[in-house]
């Protein structure tokens, strides 16, 4: 359960959210400048909202009625942002490693398995496809043993073929670690395939909300 | 030989103030491009300060603050530590000098560095420092290292705030720059001539070095 409940305001536009996530997968979907990013980026706390609440199932991460505003490392959040921002200086297995918390995080084999990247280990970022840097970032995020996933058009730069590819790691994901994902997307097809809950968005505003059939038609 | 004495000298001495002037320098360049804060335009102006002011100028508040009459000079005298016509007036001299190009050109390094970098690792679970350390440092280093040699170029080739608070001491804080200016002021033009040689070309292979460096920006 993801409840969001906040409003904040980012120059001259604002974002008014009221929602509860009950699924294992909730599709973001509006159109460009809707705000949906910045939904992700205060749920990370990289942004900080002007009022109101942001809690996961166990977790309070934000509430300005008890002053509480948990900083981005303490929200067990795995963000994986559109253009995945691999650390460029480092190498693939550099980049997994680097948020991995032994006890908390999940065995690195069994990550690298699952996204089919242990060939990868020792490539540097910019040796990588865009599919391979997808499930890298995804690797790095997932190995920092997040409570909740966060992913930003995690399939907006990569063409029909590669999607149809990648598609299957999200769904693996989602069914095999039990981590909730939260992602933005803007592909009705796509969010009908990985979704079991969209939220419409635009304007800085929930339009509707529920299963991907209803709320897309 | 006199020459080779006074060029590993002021080598020494402009790797010392290079030194002494990375830790702080790295830091206000950091601070300054990431952080907006109260005062900030003032602790700019404060840093860029020497590069307009005459170097005779800086020399003489460093003069001012350091001499035993001075608020810091003071202090140190109270600890035994003599600064002025010694070699540590040298070495500060330089930094002091230095020290607006280095932040200047590593700051110029962290704008560059694109911040979500630094936000995902705070959602991977890293603290400031270790964010700063793995992943602004490293990016911004070719930067950081360009602002180094040409604050170490600076230094070799500083003059003005030197002669004001290190004088001009045989052996003791006569750096290449003040040996050239003494030495043709007593007609000793070949002497001079051969320093103003090996002045060129560490300031040149200084300078290719800070350049070459620059173009190596991270991707």
């Amino acid at each position: 359960m993801i409840a969001l409940d906040f409003e904040l305001i980012q120059g001259s536009f604002t974002l008014d959210i009221h929602v509860r996530l009950e699924g294992r997968a909730a599709a973001i979907f509006g159109p460009s400048g809707a705000g949906k990013t910045t939904i992700l980026d205060a749920i990370a706390g990289l942004r900080t909202p002007r009022c109101g609440s942001i809690q996961t199932h166990d977790h309070v991460l934000y509430s300005s009625s008890d002053g509480i505003n948990l900083p981005p490392r303490d929200r067990h959040v795995g963000y994986v942002p559109q253009d995945v921002a691999l650390f460029p200086h480092m190498n693939v297995q550099r980049n997994l490693l680097y948020g991995r918390h032994p006890g908390t995080s999940p065995e690195p084999s069994r990550v690298t398995a699952m996204l089919e990247i242990d060939a990868l280990l020792t490539r540097r970022v910019s040796q990588l496809s865009g599919g391979e840097r997808q499930r890298v970032a995804l690797g790095r995020a997932l190995m920092s043993g997040p409570s909740l996933l966060l992913l930003d058009e995690p399939l907006a730069a990569v063409d029909v073929p590669l999607r149809r590819r990648i598609l299957p790691y999200l769904e693996r994901v989602r069914d095999e670690l039990g981590v909730p994902i939260v992602y933005v997307s803007h592909d009705r097809e796509e969010v009908q395939q990985l979704a079991d809950e969209v939220i419409l968005i635009d304007n800085g505003r929930v339009m509707a909300s529920g299963e991907p059939a209803v709320v897309l038609g | 030989m006199d020459a080779w004495h006074i060029t590993w000298f002021t080598i020494v001495s402009a790797t010392a103030a290079t030194a002494l002037m990375l830790p702080p320098g790295v830091a206000i360049a950091w601070i300054l491009a990431r952080y907006r804060f109260p005062g900030r335009s003032i602790v700019e102006t404060i840093v860029s300060l020497p590069l307009v002011l005459p170097p005779v100028a800086t020399g003489l508040i460093l003069l001012l603050l350091l001499s035993r009459r001075g608020i810091i000079g003071r202090f140190l005298e109270s600890l035994g530590i003599d600064v002025v016509f010694t070699w540590k007036a040298v070495v500060i001299a330089m930094a002091t000098m230095g020290m607006p190009l280095l932040v200047r050109t590593a700051r110029a390094g962290f704008e560059q560095v694109d911040q979500r970098y630094e936000h995902v690792a705070a959602t991977l679970g890293a603290r400031p420092a270790r964010i700063f350390f793995t992943i602004s440092l490293p990016l911004a280093a070719p930067s950081v290292i360009a602002g180094a040699v040409l604050a170490f170029a600076r230094a070799l080739g500083e003059f003005g705030a030197t002669i004001m608070i290190a004088g001009s001491i045989p052996g003791v804080t006569r750096t290449l720059a003040v040996a050239i200016y003494s030495y043709t002021e007593t007609g000793r033009d070949s002497s001079a001539f051969v320093l103003l040689g090996i002045s060129a070309a560490i300031a040149f292979g200084a300078l290719w070095i800070a350049n070459k460096l620059s173009e190596r920006r991270p991707a």
